[in-house]
This record gives C-alpha cells, sequence and structure tokens, in this order.
C-alpha cells in the first residue's frame, strides 16, 4: 500500500496534535498524583474512578469561567498572545520525531528550527504580560525575557554538541548516527553526557520550571504573566508550559539517548519512555526544590553555563576532527 | 568646609526616662525612611507597587508600599490595620474571664500565648498565684504551641521562597503533618483544636486527661525525628541556601531600636529571652538553653528557630514527667463571668511568644462601693509582630522583590496580632 507523503504528514499531525493534547491533560493529572505523594497526600480522588476525570473536570471548570479582560489592557494583543504561545509549541512538535515514520516533518535544518521556535516562544509570554498592564505581570515579563535571552545561547551551544557528531541538522539522521547502543550521552565519552545536563538545565529555565520558575513566581508575583489572565486564557499559558516541557524532554531523548533505539524492538514506544521518564525527572525536581533570584539565575547562566557549553563544543570539535565522525 | 570636631567628647550613655541608654540607640546611624514619603515622582524611573493587601505571601493582609527601581527597591513602607479588629476595646467591654476566648484570636497560629499573656496580668491584678500544677502545664502547653508555631514558619516560610506549586509547598505538607500532631495533643486537652479557651484566671480550665503524658512523649519522639526531614531538605539544600544566606541582614542595634525581640533579635545576636532573663509560669523549674546567632541574616533566623523547635521539645520533656499534684486554678470555679474584680491598679505582664515578647497592658477600673470592677478599664496589648514589621523600611531598600518576600516571610508577622 502505497501512501502519498503529504498525507501520512497530515495524517501524522492530525493524530499526534489530538495525542499530545490529550496526553497532556493526563500528564497533568498524574503529576497532581506523583507531587501528592510525595507530600503524603493521595492527591485528587474524586472525579471518577481514583481521580481519573480530574482533567476533564478541570477543563470545564475552565471554560465556565468568566473571561474578564482588563479595561486599561491592550485588548488585541492580550487576547491574542494564549493562543498563540500555544500554536508555537505545537509547531516544535512537527519535527520531532517518534519513530522512523512517526514525523511530520522530516525537515533537513530540523534542530535549527526547534531552538528558533522555542525562542520565539518568549515572545508571547513577554508580550501577554507588556499586554495586561498590570505591574507584577510586567515584571514577570522582562524577567522571563531576560532569562528566556541567556539560556538560549548555552541551549543552542549544547544542541550543536549531537550535531557536531552527527555532523547534521536533521532530528532523523541524528538518531541514526546513534544507532548500536551509540549513544551521544555516554559515546564518544565525555562532552555528550555533560551536555545533556546543562541542555536539560536550560530547557528547564526555557520552559520556566522550578527551580527557573521566575517569570512567574507565584509567592512573589502573584501569577507573573499570567496574573490577568481568566479561564480558558490562563489554561491555555499553563498548557503551552506542559506542552514545552514534555517536547524539551522530547528534543532532550533525540539528541542525546538515541531516540526510538532501545532493548527488543525498537519503535515509538522507547521514544515516548524516554520522553516521559526525562517528564518525570523535571517534575521531580519541581516538587522538591525551591526557586532561585532572577539574578542569581542569570549569574548562573553567563558564569557557569556559557563558558562550560562554550567548552563541551570546542570538546566535541576535537574530538570528531580528530577521532572522525562516530559510527 | 571642613566639619570641626565637638570639643568635649560625647557621653556614652545618657539617661531617659529612668533608664540608661547607649547613645547611639537614642540616635541612630540610618536616616527616617518615612522621611520623604511624598517625593515620589509619577514621572520617574521609579514604580510604586503595592504588595497586597491581597497578594500571596504578605502573609494575611499586610499592605507594604513598595517604590521599585527596576526590581530592586528603593523603599518600602508598611501599611498597617486590615485586619483590625478592634480586640482591646472588645476586652474593655468583656469580664476577666470573657477575655480569654477573645484574645485566642489575635496571634491565630498559638493561641495559647495569647491567653497565658493576658490571664498572667489578671492574676497579677488580682494578686492571686496559680498552682504549682497550673504553672507546669502552662509551661508544657506554651512549648508544645512553640513547637507548632515554628512548625507552621518552616513550612510557610518554604511557601515564600518556594512557590506554592513546587518544593516549597511539599515542606510546607511535611511540616503541617507534624503541626497536626501536636493540634490532636491540644484536642485531647481541651477539646478544641485551635481556639482553646484553655487558661482562666488563677489556673486553667481543664485538667489533664489520663495518658495525655505519654501520648505527648510518643508524639514529641516522633516530631524530633521528623524535624531531621527538614534539616535534610532544607538546611544543605543549595538552592535554599543562596536564597537565604547573607539577605536581609538585621543590625541588632537596630532591632533593639525598633523594639524587635524573639527570634529575630536573637538570630542577630541579642541574647534576651524571657524565659531565662524573667522567668514566668513554671521556667524556674528548668533550665532554658536560650539559642543565639550571630549572623542576623534569613539562614540564622530558620537555623535558630530549628534549634529552639527541639530546645522546646527538650524542655517539655523535662516537665512531663514530675506534673505536681494539686488543684489546677488558684480561684473557686468560675461561675458567672463578673466573679472576678481585682482592685483598682494597673499591671504589666510579658511572656516569650514564638515571635518574641507579648506583653499586656491592664488597667483595672473601679467599680461599686469601692471594689474592682467586673471589667477591664483598658487593655493594651504589645504584639512582637507589630514590632518586627517597623524593620521592614530600614533592611528592605535595596533588595530585589523576591529578596523582600523571603526577608517578609522570615520575620514571621502575624497580622492578627499586629492589627488586633
Amino acid at each position: 500500500m502505497s501512501i502519498s507523503p503529504f498525507l501520512w504528514s497530515v495524517i501524522v499531525g492530525f493524530v499526534m496534535l489530538n495525542v499530545v493534547m490529550l496526553g497532556t491533560a493526563f500528564l497533568m493529572l498524574f503529576e497532581r498524583k506523583f507531587a501528592g505523594r510525595m507530600q503524603n497526600r493521595p492527591g485528587p480522588t474524586e472525579v471518577g474512578p481514583n481521580g481519573l476525570f480530574q482533567p476533564i473536570a478541570d477543563l470545564v471548570k475552565l471554560l465556565q469561567k468568566e473571561d474578564i479582560v482588563p479595561d486599561k489592557a491592550d485588548r488585541g494583543l492580550f487576547n491574542l498572545m494564549p493562543p498563540l504561545t500555544v500554536t508555537f509549541t505545537l509547531v516544535m512538535l512537527a519535527v520531532v520525531p517518534f519513530s522512523e515514520n512517526i514525523l511530520v516533518a522530516d525537515l533537513n535544518v530540523g534542530v535549527l528550527f526547534l531552538l528558533a521556535i522555542g525562542s520565539i516562544q518568549i515572545v508571547p509570554v513577554w508580550v501577554a504580560g507588556w499586554a495586561s498592564n498590570n505591574k507584577y505581570a510586567l515584571l514577570g515579563a522582562m524577567r522571563g525575557m531576560a532569562q528566556g535571552i541567556s539560556y538560549e545561547i548555552p541551549l543552542v551551544l549544547c544542541a550543536a554538541v549531537p550535531v557536531i557528531y552527527a555532523g547534521t541538522f536533521n532530528l532523523t539522521e541524528i538518531v541514526e548516527a546513534q544507532q548500536g547502543w551509540g549513544w551521544f550521552l555516554w559515546w564518544p565519552p565525555g562532552p555528550g553526557f555533560f551536555a545533556f545536563g546543562l541542555f536539560m538545565l536550560c530547557a528547564l529555565a526555557e520552559a520556566n520550571r522550578i527551580p527557573f520558575d521566575i517569570p512567574e513566581a507565584e509567592a512573589e508575583l502573584v501569577a507573573g504573566v499570567s496574573t490577568e489572565y481568566t479561564g480558558m486564557k490562563f489554561g491555555l499559558f499553563y498548557l503551552a508550559e506542559y506542552l514545552h516541557t514534555f517536547i524539551s524532554a522530547a528534543v532532550a531523548s533525540v539528541l542525546f539517548l538515541g531516540g526510538w533505539e532501545g532493548p527488543g524492538p525498537d519503535g515509538w514506544w522507547w521514544m515516548m519512555a524516554k520522553t516521559l521518564g526525562l517528564f518525570v525527572a523535571i517534575y521531580w525536581a519541581r516538587w522538591t526544590l525551591m526557586r532561585y533570584r532572577s539574578d542569581q539565575l542569570l549569574r548562573y547562566c553567563w558564569v557557569y553555563f556559557l563558558p562550560l557549553s562554550l567548552l563541551l563544543v570546542a570538546a566535541a570539535g576535537t574530538w570528531t576532527a580528530l577521532v572522525g565522525l562516530p559510527s | 568646609m571642613a566639619v570641626t570636631p565637638s570639643p568635649t567628647p560625647e557621653p556614652a550613655t545618657q539617661r531617659v526616662g529612668g533608664l540608661e541608654l547607649p547613645v547611639e540607640l537614642l540616635r541612630p546611624a540610618w536616616g527616617d525612611p518615612y522621611l520623604d514619603l511624598d517625593d515620589y515622582d509619577a514621572e520617574s524611573d521609579v514604580m510604586a507597587l503595592n504588595l497586597g493587601p491581597q497578594h500571596p505571601s504578605t502573609h494575611g493582609v499586610l499592605r507594604v508600599k513598595l517604590f521599585m527601581d527596576g526590581e530592586v527597591c528603593v523603599r518600602a513602607v508598611p501599611y498597617l490595620g486590615y485586619l483590625h479588629r478592634g480586640v482591646e476595646k472588645l476586652c474593655e467591654k468583656l469580664s476577666y474571664a470573657n477575655v480569654t476566648p477573645i484574645v485566642d484570636k489575635n496571634d491565630y497560629v498559638s493561641p495559647m500565648m495569647n491567653e497565658l499573656a493576658i490571664n498572667m496580668t489578671f492574676e497579677k491584678l488580682m494578686g492571686c498565684e496559680p498552682p504549682p500544677r497550673a504553672q507546669v502545664i502552662r509551661t508544657i502547653v506554651a512549648e508544645l504551641q512553640r513547637v507548632a508555631s515554628h512548625l507552621l514558619w518552616v513550612g510557610t516560610f518554604c511557601l515564600d521562597i518556594g512557590g506554592a506549586i513546587g518544593g516549597g509547598a511539599s515542606a510546607f505538607m511535611h511540616t503541617f503533618r507534624e503541626r497536626e500532631l501536636i493540634l490532636e495533643i491540644f484536642e485531647e486537652l481541651t477539646g478544641c483544636r485551635f481556639h482553646y479557651n484553655h487558661h482562666t484566671v488563677g489556673g486553667q480550665r481543664h485538667d489533664i486527661p489520663a495518658g495525655w503524658d505519654t501520648l505527648v512523649k510518643q508524639t514529641l519522639d516522633h516530631i524530633e525525628r521528623r524535624t531531621f526531614e527538614y534539616e535534610d531538605m532544607l538546611t544543605e539544600n543549595p538552592v535554599f541556601k543562596a536564597r537565604t544566606i547573607g539577605v536581609g541582614v538585621v543590625d541588632p542595634k537596630l532591632a533593639m531600636a525598633c523594639g524587635v525581640s524573639g527570634p529575630v533579635l536573637r538570630a542577630s545576636g541579642g541574647d534576651h529571652d524571657l524565659r531565662r532573663d524573667a522567668p514566668y509560669a513554671a521556667y524556674d523549674r528548668v533550665d532554658v538553653d536560650v539559642q543565639v546567632r550571630t549572623e542576623g541574616d534569613i539562614y540564622a533566623r530558620y537555623l535558630l528557630r530549628l534549634a529552639e523547635l527541639r530546645e522546646s521539645i527538650r524542655i517539655v520533656r523535662c516537665l512531663i514527667d514530675d506534673i505536681p499534684e494539686g488543684p489546677i486554678c488558684a480561684l473557686k470555679a468560675v461561675k458567672l463571668p463578673g466573679a472576678v474584680k481585682p482592685k483598682p491598679g494597673f499591671a504589666y505582664t510579658a511572656i516569650e511568644s514564638p515571635r518574641g515578647e507579648l506583653g499586656t497592658f491592664v488597667v483595672a477600673g473601679p467599680g461599686k462601693r469601692g471594689k474592682g470592677g467586673p471589667n477591664p478599664y483598658r487593655c493594651k496589648i504589645r504584639p512582637p509582630s507589630y514590632h518586627v514589621l517597623s524593620l521592614l523600611p530600614y533592611i528592605a531598600p535595596g533588595e530585589n522583590l523576591s529578596d523582600i518576600i523571603a526577608i517578609l516571610g522570615s520575620l514571621d508577622p502575624i497580622m492578627g496580632e499586629a492589627d488586633r
């Protein structure tokens, strides 16, 4: 049976969109249960068997909420930003390969595309804070801007390490370069390992997760950029953040953990398992750590992360020049 | 133009109101933060930010007006009174025995302390001494209340720096789990979980039930083991240390000038604890090992409160095994609310509440036929939280907004007490 590549892309895109959106809702439930266990409480239990339908109840609640736009807010921008931020995040999903066939667009500059869209993500968040005409939102937006721009650089440099090893920007080819257990995490030894750790840290900062969730530090800034947003608009910000975290985990699995390769038959299940594993690690950190102050965060970035990532790129380049491309 | 030094050397101390005070306390080196408040220029780069009264981290309804240059505070002015309920006026309208449940609500995380403070003043006015059994029970419940209050502080402070959706909430849930055990002890004793109405003029209302001492000992063992979990989670946590060490340093002289007492003063090096310096209740039976640290930053306040928590557990263990037998109230059981009638006069007593010196000044008014009246003529409560908040204008300028929240949390103000 032959099927045109375009049609296949459309089908995969449609299925992936729905699976990820629905999955995100249940990931939220999973996180709440997980956090509950960490905190000596059961988490949501009321809606459905053992709280299984809680995300649906949450969604209905969010949809029912009164939609408030502040009088002095920039109405157009204010309303545009929540859908825009979700759209940008979902666009990132297009180039992430979940297996050899399950990907929407096989771009030959996939890594660049991902990083570019990831940095555009800062803009809707910043504009949302600005358009809210709220001082807390403005402070959150400014923090988010400073943090996003700073952490973009080590993130890109860490992503450059597997690109140098594989000699390509294409995500599928990067995974294929890691076949036979030659994951960039441990082979070639050294740079890949540290680049993976640094990539995860910077991805946390990009996706505004604790300990780097400074733009929406609710203890200080009430809710940061989303202070003035109500109902589903707030829900969209929340969704975008979850998706961003999920995609960061997926990208890290592709770049460093060999994508869909694993013991037994290879396939999307391994990719999913790795992504979810990283996702749980991110949430483990989230429910354990406090948050840094924004100036500390920026100092760590410029003083430690940036030189270290430059060093890693140099080491990866030296290895490739001396030993040649692996595999 | 050079300033010529004055020929006569300045005296080191000066007599003010019958007290010999150091000169530097009277003429502080720091300026008045409340001066030139109104020179805020709307066109300047300084932004006025109202922190509260509705804000997740202002511990109730404190409002702080912050003048911010970017994210750095230029000036901070706390505004109080959003939780004013007229408790002092209510005390004037109620009989002495009826006042206790009203003052319960002042410092709502340590109600036992409020009851103890005001009833000690009434007893001083009446000239009656509670029996030894009542004194020991008072001390035990006071120390248990201190444990509960400090546990709550650790949790809420972590909420302030860690966020309600994050590691802060995890610490909060764990400390509340232990605080709950203390509330259960009190429930066993008084029947109430929170606003106990346990103390009365001349002693206690409730005698301890059978098996209560075993329950207390078991619970304290449990809590002491659990406190090491917080140490594991917080004390060496790099994020926690990065946020607290060297932040919000309080000068001990400034603290004394503002009338600050309790853990904030002791973390700055002020060696002052009423339990040791002016023992009340049964504190003369135990040696209180007063914890003092000299760093004065938030981390020192955290370590000090944890050490105080352990010290309180030790004090309870010293007392719980030999509670004297006898009556629990020096007066006859109060049949009518107006039965307590002290002679006209005034009295001040102070206790060491978890937040510092909780003092009460009561004037007993004249009643009919030259006897005492049935209710206080004037009742003034000196809350430690009120004084601790007066530190904020001095230490907040120059700090980041995040640090102001952390500092505010570390000062541990209870607005119910500050506003009364």
